[in-house]
Order: structure tokens, then C-alpha cells, then sequence
């Protein structure tokens, strides 16, 4: 009875088995994926639907024109008859002149080792967990310098001497590059510190260097050491056109290098400095052992940043006659037995990826420097 | 450590040469006469070349009549004088410059704030089209333009139109010319004294708000001033603005205005390169306002456009605006690219008079003078902004 009691008491008891829920919403595959980032909500499905158009308005032509009608083997005539195609048949004719420019055919070898020295030295500088930075280092910035210099100009060991007038291509852009970056760091450094040195004159000097340089464009730069440089020297005295634009290039491209370097400097506290006075260090020993380390790797992914800039610009020497890969590239429409409509785009777009190739790369490195620094940071 | 050791240390201390101001005046004495002795060096080397080579230095040359043609903004022809196409050259790169900067600023906007975008679809396309315009060249852009995209167009008689009136083909881009009446001054007037009257009312609109807390919007009734003080206007006057429209005839087009190959692939070509380093500048910059902003504002009964337009982007205008005048003055430089397609900016037309003429220290004077002059101007006008809107703490 007190059982019968109790269930009076109760107000409702549930008789039968409730009705199964229907499944939660998938999360994973392809459909809840697009659910969430594509088509949540009414505007966001307009967009999407705009940018598919888009994105197959300009990927289908693309790919069509890349791919599908380009022409990969074969003559002019085939390519003339293509209107609708790459011609990537004539840029596989010139991919000698593109990488190597008129470097003499039996010498280019010498090309090759050149291009694998340098990956040599700078592979192993790149990757942080490397043994043996500081030959690395010495290796990069003086041994592989003079033995390239050797290398490519030619005329000791019985190697035949390679005018520069003759260096071109993908070749020249790198050695280019790589002398502006190797110039512009130390070059840089220096600036920077005697930006922030407390003596005036020195201060001056530099602060006149870095603005003037970063003030006006590269060719004006480019020009000046062209045309006024000779004028600028005894008469008699010139050197070569190639050095002359690298002294440029370099030149300029320290005064971007300082400004990084002394964002670097600005960052490390003062107590650093302090530190390293208390411990009775000089000038140069506090800048060389406690600063610039500091400095320097904080400051790696904008380094690297001045250095995709500065890869870009090595362009710009084709303003001033020098047959960088993008010169070869133009120079090589006025080939009349190539004369076909599609073979400037080609040319350019093979040109544009391997710029693209070599910046994308940097850019890559600078992310993934300016992650592993920001460890700490990470949210 | 024996007194005999400490003492020598001392010695060794209290020469002159050791002293942190000595050395310090004795560095600075030969910095200076490194530089005035190069100054020195370069000045007599150049004065003994010129001599040489029978150029006179100076500006005269400027008044002497150049012998070449030019196709340029301001009219020129070979009986004008170098002073006169360097003008012209300057007025050119000043107008690729304004163009370059509207195309690269509104594209930049829309591509950053599409970076941030929800949507994925929209999110990779401008992911793809900033990592891909970034890592290129603006010459190869450039040339990309120029050699690829507008000389590849179809010729006059086939010309593609893209709106009425514009049409595009390997001669340029045709569009129509504005056509001022004997009346426009009357609109120009009643449009700048309705602008100030907008302006008015929006000062007082501010007042009111500050005073009473009621808000008035002065945006949309300014807008309507404008609209119809201007409209008014210009029909009173009799319709003193007419367009030239372009008109296609059988081998040629006719009127309007015609912008060269050089000069559309050139502003194209720059607005395009630099809109993908804008689209990350203003992605940074709202990506910079921290995210407590956004959900203290939400908090606050705000919704989407008034949290993005009160809240997130006064505070990422504070970070975009250094960089992003940094971005035109690199557009105003890179005009000096226009060198490689031939169009006449400032460094083509200098180097095409510092070709016959043989003054290239004046020329190259001239350029530095325009950019670092223009470079002072962008940074005195920038900092003032950015003291404008500089963060304000108690």
C-alpha cells in the first residue's frame, strides 16, 4: 500500500521507450565542412557562389592556356599556329640561354659548380640545428666568394678567361643576389650601429646614407653608378659595368639592411647593454658577444624579407643593359625565326615562376624562422 | 692579484689613446676628413673630366631646345625646351603615381579584409592572388602587362568593350572625355559650398552628440545636401558637362580619351603588384586590434558594421597608415620602372635628355631632388596624421 501511496505522489511516470534522437551533425567530411565555411548563412553562400565564378573565370582559361592547348614541342610554326596556348617548346629551346645566358657552351660546368658551392654553403646556413655555423659563415662570406670570383672570371689553373659581358640568365640573377645580400649584411650592420652611435659626425653620416638611399628609387641608383661613377673617377680609371651595378645594388641595399638591423638593436633592453658594460667589456666586444647575437636573430625574419626585395630588384639591373634572367627572357622575343604571338607571355610566365620559385621559397623560411622564435608567444 | 699587477693595469688605462674621449673625437676627426676628402677626390675628378669631354656644367641646358619628340601628358614638341619635357615628365609620373595608388588601394582593401574573410573560398582566392603578385617582380609585372596581356588584345577594329564608352584593345584603353561647358563653374561652386555645409552639419551633429547623447545622422543627410544643392545646380545651369564618347569607326577610334599601351599596362601593372602588399598591411593591422575589443564591443550591444566601424578599424587605421604611406611612396618610385616599356616618366624622359646632352650629374641632381623631396613631403604629412590619430592615455 505504501508503494501504491508513493506512486500517487508522482506526478508523471513515462509508460514507454522515448523515441530514438535523431544522430548528432557530422563534423568531419566534406559536406559538414562546406556547410560550416561555405554556405552558413545567406551572404556568405552569395560570396561563395561569386567567388567559385571567379575562380572559374580565371582558373579554366589558365589551365587551358598553360596546359591544355600549349604547345610543348615542336617549331615556331607550331606555335603560330596555336594562338591559344603557351609556347612552352620555345622557352625549352632557350632554357640553356635562360640559366646559363652566353656563357661559352664548354665552360658552363663551371656554371654548375658554382651553383652547387653555393647551395652548399647556404643550405646548412639556413637550417638552425647545422653544426659548425661560425666555418659556415666564413665559408659564405669569404671562402666561397674568392672561389667562385676564380671560378666563374676564369684566367688562373689554365681556366679560360669568361668576360662578365657574356654572364647571363638565372646564373647572373643569383650571383647578383647573392653578392648584394653578402654586401648589404655587414655593410648594413654597420650603418645601423653607427646610426645609433652617440657620436654626431658618425651618426650624421649615416643617417644622411640610409635616407638618401631609401628616398629614391634603385634605378636613379643604378644610373649613378653607370653614368657617374666614371665621371666620378680619374680619368682613365673605369671598371667593369657588372661590379659597377653590384657596387650599387649593394650599396642601397645596406641602407634597407640598417634600418632592419637597428629595429633589432632598438629591441634588445637596456639592461643587455648594462650587463655587458658591468662586465667590463669594451665597445666591440659588448656589440660582437652580447648585441648583435641578440640583435641579429630577432631581426632574421625581416632579414630575410630585405633579401626577397632584394632578389626582386636584381631585376632592375635589365634597365641598365646587364642580361639578368629577366633581360634574357626579353631579349630573346626579338629572335625573328621565333616570332609567334604567344611566345612573349610564355616567356614571361617561365620567367615569373622562377622568380616566384625563389621568393615564395624565401618567404617560406622567413615564416618559419619568425615561428620558431615565436615560440613563447603563441596563442 | 699583486699591487704591482693592478698598478701596471692602471698605467695601461691612463694613456690618452685609451681614453673613451679621445678616441671618440679622434674617430669622428677622421670620419669627417674621410668624407670631405672623398667629396674632394670625386668633385676634382669630375671637374677634370667635364672639362675633357667639353661639358659645361649647370642648369642651362634647361632653356635650350630638345630636337625629340615625347608623347606625354602636356603637349610637347621638339621645338620645346628640356626644362619644359622634364616638367612633362614629372607631370606623368605624378599622374601614374594618383592612379596606381587609387587602383592598389582600393584592390588592397578588398583583398585584405577578404584574407580575413570567413568564407573559405574567398579566403584562398586572395591568399593566391597576394602570395602570387608578391614573389614576382614589378618589372616582370610590368612587362607582363605590356608585352603579354596588351599587345596579345585584339586591334582598334576589334576592340573589346568593357562598359559603354571604354573599350580596350592593343592601342590602349579608349574611354570618354569629360567635356566642361561655359556653366561648370556654377556647379563647381554650388558643389564646394554644399560640401561645406555638410561639413557643418556634421560638426554640429557632433556637438549635439557630445552634449545631449542624441544622435543625428549627418553622414546620409550630408550625402543628400551634397546630391542635391549640385544637382540643382547643374540642371539650373543647362547641362554644362557633356562626355565625349569615344566612337568607332572603321579603322580608327575617334574622340574621347586615349590612354597609350604604356601608360594603361604601367598603372594596371603597379596598382595590381602593390594592392598585394596593401591587402597584408591591412590584414595585419585589424589582425593587430586584439580580439577583447571585438567582444568587449559585441558586449556593449553593438553589431557587425558599428563594432567594425567604431571599434576595430579606427584603432588598425593606427597601424595601417605608417606602413601603407611607405606603400604609395614605393608606387611613386616604381613609376621610375616605366623606363623598360618606354613610357615618358620622369627617369625616362631624364635619361633621354641626358643622352644628347651629356649633363648627367644635373639630370640625375633633378631626379634625386623630385623623389627625396617627395619622400620628405610623404613622411612630414604622415607623421602629422599619424600624431592626429596617435593613441590618446590618460
Amino acid at each position: 500500500m505504501t508503494d501504491m501511496q508513493s506512486q500517487g505522489d508522482v506526478f508523471f511516470v513515462r509508460q514507454e521507450v522515448l523515441e530514438a534522437e535523431p544522430p548528432p551533425m557530422r563534423v568531419h567530411g566534406v559536406w559538414p565542412w562546406m556547410c560550416a565555411n561555405l554556405f552558413n548563412g545567406f551572404g556568405n553562400t552569395i560570396l561563395t557562389l561569386v567567388g567559385a565564378a571567379i575562380a572559374l573565370w580565371v582558373v579554366i582559361p589558365v589551365i587551358e592556356w598553360t596546359f591544355i592547348n600549349a604547345v610543348w614541342n615542336g617549331t615556331r610554326e607550331a606555335c603560330a599556329a596555336q594562338p591559344e596556348g603557351a609556347c612552352w617548346t620555345f622557352v625549352k629551346a632557350n632554357f640553356g640561354q635562360y640559366i646559363y645566358g652566353r656563357y661559352p657552351d664548354p665552360e658552363r660546368w663551371r656554371v654548375n659548380l658554382f651553383l652547387v658551392l653555393m647551395a652548399a654553403g647556404i643550405v646548412p646556413l639556413a637550417i638552425p640545428s647545422a653544426p659548425f655555423k661560425g666555418f659556415n659563415l666564413l665559408y659564405v662570406f669569404i671562402i666561397f666568394p674568392v672561389l667562385s670570383g676564380f671560378l666563374l672570371v676564369g684566367g688562373v689553373l689554365g681556366l679560360p678567361v669568361v668576360e662578365t659581358a657574356v654572364w647571363g640568365g638565372l646564373f647572373l640573377t643569383l650571383v647578383v643576389s647573392f653578392v648584394g645580400m653578402a654586401m648589404s649584411l655587414p655593410l648594413g650592420i654597420i650603418l645601423a650601429l653607427g646610426r645609433r652611435s652617440k657620436m654626431p659626425t658618425v651618426q650624421w653620416v649615416c643617417v644622411v646614407f640610409i635616407e638618401f638611399c631609401r628616398g629614391v628609387p634603385l634605378i636613379t641608383v643604378l644610373f649613378m653608378a653607370g653614368i657617374l661613377l666614371p665621371l666620378f673617377l680619374p680619368t682613365g680609371v673605369n671598371f667593369d659595368k657588372l661590379l659597377r651595378a653590384l657596387l650599387g645594388l649593394s650599396l642601397f641595399a645596406a641602407a634597407y639592411m640598417a634600418e632592419v638591423i637597428r629595429g633589432g638593436l632598438q629591441a634588445i633592453p637596456k639592461g643587455q647593454y648594462e650587463g655587458a658594460q658591468a662586465l667590463g667589456l669594451g665597445y666591440w666586444q659588448m656589440t660582437r658577444l652580447i648585441i648583435l647575437p641578440q640583435a641579429i636573430t630577432i631581426v632574421i625574419p625581416g632579414i630575410v624579407n630585405t633579401f626577397i626585395g632584394l632578389f626582386k630588384d636584381t631585376s632592375l639591373v635589365y634597365i641598365i643593359s646587364i642580361f639578368e634572367l629577366l633581360y634574357t627572357v626579353r631579349n630573346s622575343f626579338s629572335d625573328p625565326t621565333w616570332a609567334a604571338s604567344t611566345v612573349p607571355t610564355s616567356g614571361l610566365v617561365f620567367a615569373a615562376a622562377v622568380f616566384w620559385i625563389f621568393c615564395f621559397g624565401m618567404s617560406r623560411y622567413s615564416k618559419f624562422t619568425e615561428d620558431r622564435l615565436r615560440v613563447g608567444y603563441k596563442r | 692579484m699583486s699591487v704591482t699587477d693592478a698598478g701596471r693595469l692602471n698605467v695601461s688605462r691612463d694613456r690618452w689613446y685609451n681614453n673613451p674621449l679621445y678616441r671618440s673625437i679622434l674617430l669622428q676627426v677622421l670620419v669627417v676628413a674621410a668624407v670631405l676628402g672623398a667629396g674632394y677626390w670625386f668633385t676634382n675628378n669630375t671637374i677634370t673630366n667635364l672639362h675633357d669631354r667639353g661639358i659645361a656644367s649647370g642648369f642651362g641646358f634647361l632653356s635650350q631646345r630638345a630636337g625629340f619628340d615625347m608623347v606625354t601628358f602636356l603637349n610637347v614638341t621638339a621645338e620645346s625646351t628640356y626644362g619644359y619635357m622634364i616638367l612633362a615628365g614629372l607631370v606623368d609620373t605624378i599622374a601614374v603615381s594618383i592612379l596606381s595608388i587609387v587602383i592598389a588601394t582600393i584592390l588592397g582593401l578588398i583583398v585584405g579584409i577578404a584574407r580575413l574573410s570567413t568564407n573559405w573560398l574567398i579566403r584562398t582566392i586572395a591568399t593566391v592572388y597576394v602570395e602570387t603578385l608578391r614573389n614576382i617582380p614589378p618589372l616582370l609585372v610590368i612587362l607582363f602587362f605590356y608585352l603579354g596581356v596588351l599587345a596579345t588584345l585584339p586591334d582598334v577594329k576589334n576592340a573589346i568593350q568593357i562598359a559603354p564608352g571604354f573599350s580596350l584593345s592593343n592601342r590602349g584603353l579608349f574611354m570618354p572625355a569629360p567635356v566642361v561647358g561655359p556653366n561648370f563653374h556654377l556647379v563647381a561652386i554650388a558643389f564646394l559650398v554644399s560640401l561645406v555645409i555638410a561639413f557643418a552639419l556634421r560638426r554640429w551633429a557632433f556637438a549635439r552628440r557630445m552634449r545631449t547623447g542624441q544622435t543625428f545622422p549627418s553622414g546620409w543627410a550630408g550625402l543628400a545636401i551634397v546630391v542635391v544643392v549640385t544637382g540643382i545646380a547643374y540642371v539650373a545651369s543647362g547641362d554644362p558637362l557633356t562626355f565625349d564618347i569615344p566612337v568607332k569607326t572603321r579603322f580608327n577610334i575617334n574622340g574621347g580619351w586615349d590612354l597609350s599601351p604604356e601608360f594603361t599596362s604601367l598603372f594596371v601593372a603597379l596598382g595590381v603588384y602593390t594592392a598585394s602588399f596593401i591587402a597584408e598591411i591591412v590584414r595585419s593591422g585589424i589582425m593587430a586590434v586584439s580580439h577583447g575589443q571585438t567582444e568587449a564591443a559585441k558586449a556593449l550591444g553593438l553589431r557587425g558594421g558599428p563594432v567594425l566601424r567604431l571599434v576595430v578599424l579606427p584603432q588598425a587605421l593606427r597601424v595601417i597608415i605608417p606602413p601603407l604611406s611607405s606603400e604609395y611612396l614605393n608606387i611613386t618610385k616604381n613609376t621610375s620602372l616605366a623606363l623598360a616599356i618606354g613610357f615618358a616618366d620622369l627617369v625616362a624622359v631624364g635619361n633621354n635628355v641626358l643622352n644628347p646632352t651629356g649633363q648627367s650629374i644635373e639630370v640625375v641632381a633633378i631626379w634625386m631632388a623630385f623623389y627625396l623631396g617627395l619622400s620628405i613631403l610623404i613622411s612630414i604629412a604622415m607623421n602629422a596624421f599619424n600624431a592626429r590619430i596617435a593613441l590618446t592615455e590618460r
